[in-house]
């Protein structure tokens, strides 16, 4: 066996949650005031991390900024714990932090999520974070910052409203189906980021307090618990969610979020729970769908 | 060059376990924000010379840095110590100009004159306000206020004491400026409580 | 019955041993050591140390085998590190007048104080592939110069004695110095700030944009001023001192462009400035920014701005490469929820479209009949 030389020890010694301590003062300073003014993209001096940017970077080091030894961790992408991008912040954490990693969502103190919000409810105590890729509702109508930072300073939301009026014109309906744009406490517009419309809902009035971090863009925001948080829509074409005409083929979960599976080359396919931990919860207390096994309660993925 | 003398209290009494110590502390004060008008616990990590109280010096602590300016009040600049143990101990400038201050730290909030004269941040960037820890003696035993806003189901209440004169009316105008603004911190002897600019102030009926 | 696919973590360990025996290659040839990389390959290094922020040929070099030589790879491992180090302090500001010159060019003399030094230049070289590379034949030790002494005065300040180039512009000398890897970017943004962010720009990016410049989107008849590649001393302010210690030398290349200006009601006809300096030798990298750097000048000189490369926002947003190739590439993280989202809407508003489509076809078929 080699001695590591000088130069593996020095790279490897990171501090607890890998950023150091001057870095989490500037991110938790960012993270107050986002929380003060709820919906409000604070500016802060994102790192480079040892993930690429666009995949989590603001997330993690929001959570990086939070989290304490005596936290627990649960990260989803998708809904789920299992996709490789989840796998591999839980790690990041689990070795730099040494702290508890779950699944199940009401175990989890700090639950880092991209695209969706898990559909147990959260309760009070649990943080919610946000990965964000690009923070700016109005950035796509309007790419300059100096534009929209003014119009975020006038409250001019014209723009958009324009924007999903076009849409109606031009559909019969708001064609914006993830990403969808909220009003938060009556004043500011804001991205929930990518998740899917049908979880704009559980925004509002969460026990749970939700940061979103975006590490590129540099900017960091905060809804807290018991907040407005109002998806747009005009009187005529009220904003509506997504609503789909099977249960879960699993677990026969219904109201949730679903995944379609292509099954095979003929047209086949399924649609199960996107939040895995929800749908195996259910399946661990005897719900059953079509398309499950016979075993009841038998965890099939497990061997896989 | 000859260090000017000072006590020892001015290199002591800082965080033994800074990474662990200004986590604990943060998520204390985030969870006061995130909840207006809720109590948390801070833990005892920081000794600091008289008058300042230590949940305050473990905020300071946890928050400041050489990015930071700091404004003190004018019964933090009696002496020099606490001048010195935030300075030795965060790195951050202490500045006597309260629009320059990213925090303020206040021991006598009943002289505290005006909560305006702080950085109260642009429409464009309204984060770049200053922060006011306002030391306590208590949380509850004062004249209660009735709170509402983000983060508070329904109505909560504090009852800190002592407060700044005319506050209800201060706090008001704070709030007609929103987003812009500064945030109240409430540090009391082992507890922290919160007010952002966001919380709204009920006129209760004493 | 339907098995879930899982294992993400057992996946992803092996796909990272699989990737460390492809970047070992064939393990009959001896491994890369980093003093080959640093000394063979230091252009390279170079453009890593540059771009990834970072003056450490040794990590620099470690970061380019680590990245199976991928440039943009290394410069985001050099980051990641980078961004972890402590901060002492801040240098002085470095003075490239004084700088012990390897390589000196000026195209608009022909002969200046200092005299032109043509150093190690591809320039000149036929771009005929020499299979003698091939090997490791002995090479003739090159010619080297012994130091006059003299001072190899800039070319920019030569026409500054003159008063034929503006002044270099003057920023608020009490402000402190930015720092773009500590503060979020803001615009319209400052000149320091500029400079730092195109000097840990992409090369590729600010050379294409240089080269729109030089096509008419917004042109600037650039002349190269000065090139210059040589080590400066880096020196540190000692409070305790009270003055200034060298603590290292680096190797940096600047490039003065002179450009044309007509002046105006205000300034009398002269020349103005775009700056490029940028760790190592990286000449390319250094004419492109000072070309960027004058094109951005343009709202500060009053000029009209009309084109990409004029619009700080488009550039300097843009021009990070880890930023970039982070961004991209992300699109390779599953989406499907998303996708769902979308997929469910398309098919409704098929079903629609075709719904309305045979209704529209029924009551034409039905008029048609009535007509008949």
């Amino acid at each position: 066996m080699n001695a590591p030389d000088t130069q593996t020890q020095n790279l490897a010694s990171y501090n607890f949650a890998y950023l150091d301590e001057q870095t989490k003062r500037m991110i938790r300073r960012a993270i107050l005031k986002g929380i003060a003014i709820p919906g409000y993209q604070v500016p802060f001096a994102s790192r480079e991390m040892p993930m690429p940017y666009g995949w989590g970077t603001g997330g993690v080091q929001v959570t990086a900024a939070i989290i304490g030894r005596d936290d627990v961790l649960k990260v989803i992408d998708q809904g789920a714990d299992d996709t490789t991008n989840a796998v591999s912040i839980r790690a990041f954490f689990a070795k730099t932090a040494g702290v508890a990693t779950t699944t199940s969502t009401p175990d989890a103190s700090i639950i880092q999520t991209r695209h969706r919000i898990p559909e147990t409810p959260l309760h009070a105590g649990q943080v919610l974070v946000y990965q964000v890729p690009i923070p700016e509702p109005l950035r796509f109508l309007e790419p300059r910052e100096t534009e929209t930072r003014k119009m975020h300073a006038l409250e001019e939301y014209g723009l958009m409203h324009v924007k999903l009026y076009e849409d109606i014109a031009r559909n019969g309906r708001i064609a914006t189906t993830y990403a969808y744009p909220v009003k938060v406490e009556g004043r500011y517009v804001m991205d929930p980021s990518p998740t899917p419309k049908f979880d704009n809902p559980k925004m509002h009035q969460s026990e749970a307090l939700q940061l979103f971090g975006a590490g590129r863009e540099k900017r960091i925001y905060a809804i807290p618990p018991h907040t407005d948080v109002v998806s747009l829509d005009f009187e005529d074409h009220p904003f509506e969610i997504q609503h789909f005409d099977q249960p879960c083929a699993l677990c026969g979960g219904e109201q949730v979020y679903l995944d379609e599976v292509v099954l095979d080359d003929h047209g086949g396919r399924m649609f199960v729970c996107s939040d895995t931990h929800h749908c195996e919860s259910r399946r661990a207390d005897g719900h059953r769908g079509a398309l499950l096994g016979d075993e009841p309660g038998q965890d099939k993925e497990a061997m896989a | 060059m000859t260090m000017a003398p000072h006590s020892s209290t001015v290199y002591e009494g800082g965080f033994s376990d800074p990474v662990g110590a200004s986590q604990a502390v943060f998520r204390a004060l985030m969870n006061a924000i995130a909840r207006p008008g809720s109590i948390h616990a801070v833990p005892h990590v920081t000794t600091p010379p008289a008058p300042l109280m230590a949940s305050a010096s473990a905020l300071i602590a946890t928050l400041a840095d050489a990015d930071t300016p700091v404004w003190l009040d004018p019964a933090l600049t009696k002496t020099a110590a606490v001048r010195d143990w935030i300075v030795f101990h965060t790195g951050a400038p202490v500045t006597d100009q309260r629009s320059e201050a990213s925090f303020a730290l206040v021991a006598a909030p009943q002289n505290l004159s005006a909560l305006n004269g702080f950085a109260l941040g642009s429409q464009e960037f309204p984060d770049r306000s200053t922060s006011v820890i306002l030391q306590v003696s208590t949380l509850t035993g004062g004249t209660r206020l009735t709170l509402e806003g983000p983060g508070i189901k329904g109505q909560s209440s504090l009852a800190p004491d002592p407060m700044p004169q005319h506050f209800a009316a201060q706090w008001m105008a704070n709030r007609a400026v929103f987003p812009r603004g500064i945030d109240l911190i409430l540090a009391a002897p082992g507890s922290v409580a919160a007010m952002p600019r966001s919380t709204r102030l009920i006129r209760s009926e004493a | 019955m339907y098995v879930a696919v899982k294992g993400g973590e057992a996946a992803i360990a092996n796909a990272h041993r699989l990737l460390a025996a492809r970047r070992r290659g064939d393990a009959q040839v001896p491994g890369l050591t980093l003093e080959q990389i640093a000394g063979q390959l230091s252009l390279a290094v170079d453009r890593v140390m540059g771009e990834g922020s970072l003056y450490d040929p040794e990590l620099a070099a470690l970061a380019i085998k680590q990245a199976r030589g991928d440039l943009i790879e290394a410069v985001f491992l050099l980051r990641a590190y980078r961004t972890t180090l402590p901060r002492f302090g801040h240098s002085e500001p470095i003075d490239t007048g004084e700088m012990i010159v390897e390589r000196r060019i000026s195209a608009i003399y022909k002969d200046l104080p200092g005299g032109q030094l043509l150093g190690p230049t591809f320039d000149y070289t036929h771009r005929l592939l020499d299979p003698a590379l091939a090997g490791d034949a002995p090479l003739e030790a090159p010619e080297t110069g012994v130091d006059t002494g003299e001072k190899v005065t800039r070319v920019s300040d030569i026409l500054g004695d003159e008063g034929l180039i503006e002044d270099d512009p003057v920023t608020d000398s009490k402000r402190p110095v930015a720092d773009i890897t500590r503060t979020p970017m803001e615009f319209p943004m400052q000149r320091d700030a500029r400079l730092q962010t195109l000097a840990r720009g992409d090369e590729g990016f600010l050379l294409a944009l240089a080269y729109s410049t030089q096509r008419g989107y917004a042109r600037s008849h650039p002349f190269a001023g000065e090139i210059r590649i040589g080590e400066v001393d880096v020196e540190v302010m000692i409070p305790e001192l009270g003055f200034a210690v060298v603590i290292g030398r680096v190797k940096l290349t600047e490039c003065q462009m002179v450009n044309q200006f007509q002046g105006s009601a205000k300034t009398p006809p002269q020349f103005t400035r775009g700056y490029g300096l940028v760790f190592g030798q990286a000449e390319r990298k250094a004419m492109a920014m000072s070309l960027c750097d004058r094109a951005l000048r343009a709202a500060e000189l009053g000029e009209d701005i009309t084109a990409p490369a004029q619009d700080e926002e488009f550039v300097l947003s843009h021009c990070d490469n880890v930023q970039s190739t982070g961004f991209v590439e992300h699109l390779k993280l599953p989406h499907y929820v998303d996708f769902q989202a979308e997929l469910d809407l398309v098919r409704r508003m098929r079903a629609e479209h075709f719904a309305s489509a045979a209704k529209a076809d029924d009551e034409t078929d039905v008029a048609k009949e009535a007509a008949e």
